[in-house]
């Protein structure tokens, strides 16, 4: 039985009067890729973000790597660098070179020289391909390079777990594939990631486990092929049609 | 005497010029004194101020706000007056030079507050979590990541801010301080020749021309690549 990376419980999220999370829970086992689907506001964005603390849960628990991520005795920034994230919208720092981008938290977190820290982020940009726009600024790379820039500034600090936030979507078409590549790799490398995306290709071809989540709760979850073609809930069933259709 | 002639007499007379131009020079130097210590207090304290407003802490924010607001209000000369006249009565008794840099540091503070705080806000919140999602802390964040970029963004309007302050340092003339405009005005009253004022208006377009030059400058050195 492979280890348990993360394993969230009873999760719930109340934004004022909104209940975004209503008791999720999620166990994610060493090199398992699990897929996230789900209408807008389904929740699947929060509970990503949940798992490393940017949003706060109401109730429930989050432990990342036996690290109790809601104990207020958990160093958090500690913790983080342990649970990579990438965002929808890359948001890499604009005012830093990629190099730069990478390097940063290996310098001020991990506490690398520069020179290490260099010597690791080159590393890091060449696993994505782009050893040779190092110096190159954000304001100069595609969003398909911006966006693996932001991989390798998360892969950088050797995370245990990858959670990718809709990494896809605010790419063009055909910028999306050399994105998904560098994710295929860091599967075959044995990464542990929680993606939630709308490639449902890549989610048929990558993915160990799919969620299907609506209102809040995770309405239904197996292999992709079972959630794919044969989804036993009324509601994954219109969901995967709809997305089929486009 | 023609016109032209009695214009020349009248706004640049050679004679009286060359006789109050150590006078003027020397208002030059007080005019410096000042506008350097407003400058460098008043940007200081605004951005102090701007970093402590960005912990979000409620009732230190409502102080913020309100002090920063009251000397935006507040016209800079009664600020000055206020200080030089009034703080005798609380036990203090600042010089005219004090109380003008004081009352204008005040007044930058304030302004630059706003901006630095707009440029601080400005920033997308993706920034911050995109930091803080690396293991960076929230001060960490703030000075490595948020703040070089907040800082690219107020230049501009820091730089129209600081000059328009800067200038108002001819203020100090109501409390007696023997900057530009107080040593011309004087040379006017004693030679009976409106030219050393005419002095006094060429000595601020050399000091602020450069200024205003140098913030062009520190614009675009600063903008990075798109």
């Amino acid at each position: 039985m492979a280890k348990t990376i993360v394993e969230a419980r009873g999760l719930h999220k109340h934004f004022g009067a909104l209940h975004v999370l209503k008791g999720v829970d999620l166990d994610v086992a060493e090199r398992e890729l699990v897929f996230v689907i789900g209408p807008s506001g389904s929740g699947k964005s929060t509970l990503l973000r949940c798992l490393n603390r940017l949003e706060e849960p109401s109730a429930g628990s989050v432990v990342v790597d036996g690290i109790d991520l809601l104990d207020p005795k958990t160093d958090i920034n500690h913790a983080r660098q342990r649970i990579g994230m990438v965002f929808q919208s890359f948001n890499l720092y604009p005012h830093m070179t990629a190099l730069g981008n990478v390097t940063l938290a290996l310098r001020k977190v991990a506490g690398k020289s520069r020179a290490e820290a260099d010597a690791i982020g080159r590393k890091a940009l060449e696993r994505v391909g782009l050893a040779d726009r190092a110096d190159h600024t954000p304001g100069q790379l595609s969003g398909g390079q911006q966006q693996r820039v932001a991989i390798a500034r998360a892969i950088a600090l050797e995370p245990r777990v990858m959670l990718f936030d809709e990494p896809t979507s605010a790419l063009d078409p055909e910028l999306v594939g050399s994105v998904l590549g560098v994710m295929r790799d860091l599967r075959a490398d044995g990464m542990t990631m929680v993606v939630v995306s709308h490639e449902m290709g890549f989610a048929r071809a990558a993915a160990d486990r799919v969620l299907f989540m609506d209102h809040g709760v995770v309405v239904e979850e197996g292999p992709p092929a079972a959630i794919f073609e044969n989804p036993t809930q009324d509601r994954t069933r219109a969901f995967i049609s709809q997305i089929q259709r486009h | 005497m023609s016109t032209w002639e009695r214009f020349l007499d009248t706004f640049f007379n050679a004679k009286v010029m060359a006789r109050y131009l150590p006078d003027i020079l020397s208002g030059v130097v007080v005019t410096i004194e000042l506008a350097v210590l407003i400058v460098i207090s008043g940007l200081a304290a605004g951005l102090a101020l701007a970093l402590l407003r960005s912990l979000g802490v409620r009732p230190l924010n409502w102080l913020i706000v309100f002090v920063v607001d009251l000397f935006r209000s507040l016209p800079p000369l009664v600020i000055i007056v206020l200080m030089y006249f009034g703080l005798p009565a609380a036990g203090l008794s600042p010089s005219g030079f004090v109380s003008t840099w004081l009352s204008l540091a005040f007044v930058l503070m304030a302004f630059s507050e706003e901006i630095f705080w707009a440029g601080i806000t400005s920033i997308p919140k993706g920034q911050w979590e995109a930091s803080r999602s690396t293991g960076l802390s929230y001060g960490q964040t703030l000075m490595n990541v948020v703040l070089p970029q907040a800082l690219r963004l107020t230049i501009p309007p820091l730089t129209n801010r600081t000059i328009a302050i800067t200038k108002g340092t001819a203020l100090g003339t109501v409390v007696a301080v023997t900057e530009i405009l107080g040593q011309a005005s004087s040379a006017v009253s004693n030679s009976y020749n409106p030219s050393p004022l005419m002095m006094g208006a060429a000595a601020y377009i050399v000091l602020f021309f450069p200024v205003v030059v140098a913030g062009r400058w520190i614009e675009t050195k600063f903008a990075w690549k798109r």
